[in-house]
């Protein structure tokens, strides 16, 4: 990815990734989120792995984004007004802000400057068949584990939808 | 610069293609239904003058479209202006995005250049599909949020729901025919089902796998919210849905929307299922019959009976959906979502295990 598509992809992203903050709809955060979300997906099309640039969206923006819409509309959340956010929220945040701006600052320090030379890819980086056997190898453990997590989360849910009903 | 060309020209032609057949389909879907209901409907503004049953053409593909863009464009009071208009245009895009994977002949060979009757071959062809039809839920939520009407809301909410449940049990019928294939490239499945079983049955998908084509035909449907999955717009309860407050040319948009749906269901069930672009017997030099007749044709020709083989098969499946939409009475919510959360995804489930199961042992 060169200099010049990477700040015409960044710009927009910062953008609609702070307006997923500083938008007092809470129907439009989402939809900002849900930019953001796309556009991260098209980051992962220029660094050649398209297949997780599919199930960004598939699972992202396609699906838990809609949820989160479905949620906001089923409680008809109003836009908030700006006088009922709480004030120790907002000092919490600006610690909680402060504190990773510093994280960043001392990471950035620490990357290596000057361009590093681009590296060739493995044929067929990035396609399913690649990806999947990676996953199913080298990361054989993480992957099961995720699912058995999600498994979990899973009932979990519905137990606790029962005992309320 | 050829190349850039080439592909700009297949684009622009699948394109246009959907285009026109989103707009015959309204013609079908109106004239259709008088036959099936044994009415006369659309019967105004005839051209041929007294033939003996008036088609409506002009009716249909001419006079409404150019009633419906023409019409005042109506924001109703306090709804969101932006969201409101904006929300036609996102329910468009994704769905005629989605058919430039979609597969609708081989190759066409002139002279050296071997020109790939696809608009873009991806090697994740099947989820860039799911990706879109996945984006395709944010026009009916937002359409029914931004109109500032309760009817139209609970059309939305409806329609996420449902649309978020049918994903399920489509994508897992996917699973089974991509197991069965062994690939996530349209144009491998649609070449791979051009083979023979035993030298005489051509193999295509739903030979393979019946009960995938039946899950993914029901989800399919319920996706373009087309009876009898049309709750989300359910005119005896709703009104008319998520788009209750829409008129004119924003309207018609959400009413090509849904046609164009109609078509990549039935793309994707003739590519998966149908055998695509696949004649029988129909090999890139010629048909090869099985008791040893060659007919060499040539490339121009393989290519036109493809694409017209293709079109057939696709005219096909939305003309048997609009069948079904005029046959079948509504579901209640409650059995949608009894259907597919109890019905479908554990049928699909079933498969996808019955489906490893036979590739292990065969």
């Amino acid at each position: 990815m060169d200099h010049v598509t990477f700040f015409a992809l960044a710009l927009p992203l910062i953008v609609v990734a702070t307006m997923v903050v500083v938008h007092p709809s809470p129907v439009y955060s989402a939809l900002f989120l849900v930019m953001t979300l796309f556009l991260l997906a098209v980051y992962f099309l220029f660094l050649d792995a398209h297949m997780v640039a599919a199930l960004q969206i598939i699972v992202y923006a396609g699906a838990i984004m809609v949820l989160f819409l479905f949620v906001i509309m089923l409680l008809n959340l109003q836009t908030e007004p700006r006088e009922q956010q709480r004030r120790g929220l907002r000092r919490a945040a600006l610690i909680g802000g402060g504190i990773l701006v510093l994280e960043l600052f001392l990471l950035l320090r620490r990357l290596p400057t000057g361009d590093t030379p681009e590296q060739a890819l493995p044929a067929g980086f990035g396609t399913v068949q690649a990806l999947s056997e990676r996953l199913f190898t080298d990361f054989l453990l993480p992957f099961e584990i995720t699912s058995i997590l999600l498994l979990v989360a899973m009932v979990g849910a519905v137990v606790l939808a029962k005992r309320q009903g | 610069m050829v190349d850039f060309a080439i592909t700009f020209a297949l684009t622009v032609m699948v394109l246009l293609m959907v285009l026109n057949l989103g707009g015959l389909l309204l013609w079908v879907e109106r004239k259709g239904s008088a036959v099936l209901q044994d009415r006369i409907g659309a019967n105004r503004a005839a051209i041929f003058g007294r033939l003996p049953f008036n088609l409506g053409i002009v009716n249909t593909l001419i006079a409404d479209p150019i009633k419906l863009f023409t019409k005042e464009n109506f924001v109703p009071h306090g709804a969101d202006k932006l969201l409101h208009t904006l929300a036609p245009i996102i329910a468009l895009v994704p769905v005629l995005m989605t058919f430039i994977v979609i597969p609708f002949g081989d190759v066409l060979i002139i002279g050296e250049r071997v020109i790939p009757l696809q608009a873009a071959d991806l090697n994740v062809g099947l989820l860039y599909i799911l990706a879109m039809v996945s984006l395709g839920v944010y026009g009916v939520v937002l359409g029914g949020w931004a109109s500032n009407n309760r009817w139209a809301l609970l059309g939305g909410i409806r329609g996420s729901a449902q649309m978020i449940s049918y994903e399920i049990p489509m994508g897992l019928s996917l699973v089974a025919v991509v197991m069965t294939f062994g690939s996530l490239n349209l144009q491998e499945i649609a070449r791979a089902q051009g083979q023979l079983i035993g030298g005489w049955i051509p193999a295509w998908g739903i030979l393979y796998q019946p009960v995938a084509f039946l899950i993914f035909m029901a989800a399919g449907i319920a996706e373009s919210k087309r009876v009898p999955f049309d709750l989300p717009e359910a005119e005896s309860e709703l009104i008319s849905g998520y788009f209750t407050e829409y008129s004119g040319a924003k309207q018609a948009t959400f009413m090509l929307v849904d046609f164009i749906e109609v078509i990549i269901v039935a793309g994707l069930v003739t590519t998966l299922f149908f055998g695509g672009w696949q004649v029988p017997f129909l090999l890139r030099d010629g048909f090869h019959f099985p008791w040893g007749t060659v007919i060499p044709l040539p490339s121009l020709v393989v290519a036109l009976l493809q694409v017209g083989a293709f079109t057939l098969k696709v005219l096909f499946f939305c003309w048997l959906q609009i069948m079904i939409r005029w046959t079948l009475p509504r579901f209640r919510y409650d059995q949608l979502m009894n259907l597919g959360w109890k019905g479908l995804i554990p049928l699909s489930l079933a498969n996808v295990m019955l489906t490893a199961l036979l590739l292990l042992l065969f």
